[in-house]
C-alpha cells in the first residue's frame, strides 16, 4: 500500500471505532453545549468582545479534550502493530486529518448552538463561519503533535496543557483578530494577512509533525 | 592560544562596549535622550538569546539523527543559557520602557509574545524534568525543541510585524538601525552584539563541558 491508501485505511479505521462507541463525541458535544450553556446563564448579555472571547475560550478547551485521547485510546500492542504495518509518517497523518474531521464538526455544532443560544450580531457571517473552520483545523494540527508527544511521556494532562498553551497561544491571537474582522464586518481584503499567518502556521506544523513523528514513536 | 582568542575577543569587547557605551557619543534624540545607550544592551540580549536556541535546535537534530548523550546535553545546556539571556532581555526591555513609555509593560504585541516564547522554553525545561528514563527524555524533548524553534519565530518576528506595537522595527514603525541609528552608534552596536553572542557562547560551552564531568562521574565502573 502506499501512503494515501494507508492514510485512507487509517483514517476509515478512526471513523469506523468512534462511530461505534460514540463514547468521544457524545463526551465532548455534552461538554460544550454545557458550557455554552453555563455562559449564557452566568453572562446573560455580552459586549461583542467578550462574545468572541468566549467562544474561543470554549473551542480552546473544547479541542484540548477532544484531541488529548488521540493516542492514548489505544493500546500500546495495538499501536506496535499499526507501526509494522504502515509507515509512520501514515499514522501521524491520518491522526491530523481524522481529528481535523472531529474538530470542524465539532466547531460547527459549538457554533450554531453558541449563536443560537446567545444572540449576537454578526457583520459578515460566512468570514466568521471560515474562521470557525480554519481555526479548529489549525487546533487539530497543533494538539495532534504535542498529544503525540505527552503520549510518550507517560500521557499526564498537565504536561499536555504545559505543552501546547505556549504553541496555541499565537493561534488564538490571530483567530480572535480575524473573528473579530469577521464580526464587524470589515472589507475581506483586510483579513487576507491574518489568513495568510494561519495557514503558514498549519503548513508549519503539518511539515513538522511528519519530519519529526517518525523519531517519536520508535520506542 | 588558537582555542582561547574569542573568550579573549569576547572580554575585549564588552569592556571597550561597556565604557564607550556608558561614556560616548550619542546623538540627542526627543524621549529617548540618554536611554538610547540601551540598544547597545538590551538588543544584543536578544541576538545572544536567539543564536543559543539555534545551536539547541542544530544539536537536537543531530542528537535525533545519530542518538549521542552528548549532542542531547549541548543541546538543553543552550536552553538552559537561552533562557538567562532571555530573563536578561525581559529586564532591560522592561527598564527601558518605564522610561520611554511610562509603564514596565505596556498591553504590546512584540512584549506579550516574547513572554509566550518564554513560557514555550520554560515548558521544554519542564518537560525535560517530568521525564525519568534517559533516552526517552532526550529524545522526546529533543522532538518539542524542533517543533516549538519555529513558532517562536513566528511569535518574535513575524506575528508583531502584522499588528500595532510600539515596539521599533513592528506594526510600520521603522527599526533603529534605518532612522534613528547614525554612525557613532553603530561600531559601538555591533561590537556588542559579536561580544554578547561569543560570552553567550562560552557561558553555555561550559555548562555542557561540566555536565559532560558530572555524568563522566557519575558512571559506575
Amino acid at each position: 500500500m502506499n501512503l494515501l491508501q494507508q492514510v485512507k485505511t487509517l483514517v476509515l479505521k478512526d471513523l469506523v471505532l468512534e462511530w461505534r462507541s460514540k463514547h468521544a463525541i457524545n463526551g465532548i458535544l455534552l461538554y460544550v453545549v454545557s458550557t455554552v450553556f453555563v455562559c449564557y446563564q452566568a453572562f446573560k448579555s455580552v459586549d461583542p468582545i467578550t462574545w468572541n472571547a468566549l467562544f474561543w475560550i470554549i473551542m480552546l478547551f473544547a479541542s484540548v479534550s477532544a484531541i488529548n485521547k488521540s493516542f492514548s485510546q489505544e493500546s500500546q500492542q495495538r499501536q506496535l502493530y499499526y507501526y509494522s504495518i504502515v509507515s509512520a509518517k501514515a499514522v501521524i497523518l491520518a491522526k491530523i486529518i481524522y481529528n481535523m474531521l472531529l474538530m470542524v464538526g465539532l466547531a460547527l455544532v459549538a457554533y450554531f448552538v453558541y449563536s443560537t443560544i446567545f444572540r449576537n450580531p454578526l457583520g459578515d457571517p460566512l468570514l466568521y463561519l471560515f474562521a470557525v473552520i480554519l481555526g479548529s483545523v489549525s487546533f487539530a494540527t497543533v494538539f495532534t503533535m504535542v498529544s503525540g508527544i505527552s503520549s510518550k511521556a507517560g500521557n499526564n494532562s498537565t504536561l499536555m496543557a504545559i505543552l501546547s498553551f505556549p504553541v496555541v497561544i499565537p493561534l488564538l491571537i490571530v483567530l480572535v483578530k480575524l473573528s473579530k474582522n469577521a464580526m464587524d464586518g470589515l472589507d475581506r481584503a483586510v483579513s487576507m494577512n491574518e489568513i495568510g499567518v494561519l495557514l503558514a502556521i498549519n503548513v508549519i506544523t503539518v511539515t513538522v509533525s511528519l519530519l519529526l513523528f517518525p523519531y517519536l514513536w520508535r520506542d | 592560544m588558537k582555542k582561547i582568542w574569542w573568550k579573549i575577543l569576547a572580554v575585549v569587547l564588552l569592556a571597550g562596549v561597556i565604557i564607550a557605551g556608558l561614556l560616548g557619543p550619542v546623538p540627542e534624540l526627543p524621549i529617548l535622550n540618554e536611554t538610547i545607550r540601551n540598544v547597545y544592551f538590551h538588543v544584543p540580549m536578544w541576538f545572544a538569546m536567539l543564536f543559543l536556541y539555534l545551536i539547541s535546535v542544530v544539536y537536537s537534530i543531530k542528537y535525533l539523527n545519530t542518538g549521542k548523550t552528548e549532542y542531547d546535553v549541548m543541546a538543553v545546556e543552550a536552553v538552559n543559557t537561552g533562557v538567562i539571556f532571555c530573563f536578561m532581555g525581559l529586564a532591560t526591555g522592561m527598564l527601558w520602557a518605564n522610561i520611554t513609555w511610562g509603564d514596565p509593560w505596556p498591553n504590546d504585541p512584540k512584549l506579550n509574545s516574547s513572554a509566550i516564547s518564554t513560557l514555550m522554553y520554560l515548558a521544554y525545561l519542564v518537560l525535560r524534568n517530568a521525564l525519568e528514563e534517559e533516552q526517552k527524555r532526550a529524545k522526546i524533548s529533543a522532538v518539542y525543541n524542533i517543533f516549538a524553534f519555529p513558532i517562536m519565530i513566528v511569535l518574535l518576528y513575524i506575528l508583531p510585524r502584522l499588528t500595532d506595537s510600539l515596539h521599533p522595527g513592528n506594526g510600520g514603525n521603522s527599526t533603529f538601525g534605518s532612522i534613528d541609528m547614525n554612525n557613532q552608534l553603530r561600531p559601538i552596536f555591533y561590537a556588542s552584539v559579536i561580544g554578547w553572542v561569543l560570552i553567550g557562547s562560552w557561558i553555555c560551552s561550559l555548562r555542557y563541558r561540566l555536565r559532560l564531568l558530572e555524568n563522566k562521574n557519575n558512571q559506575i565502573d
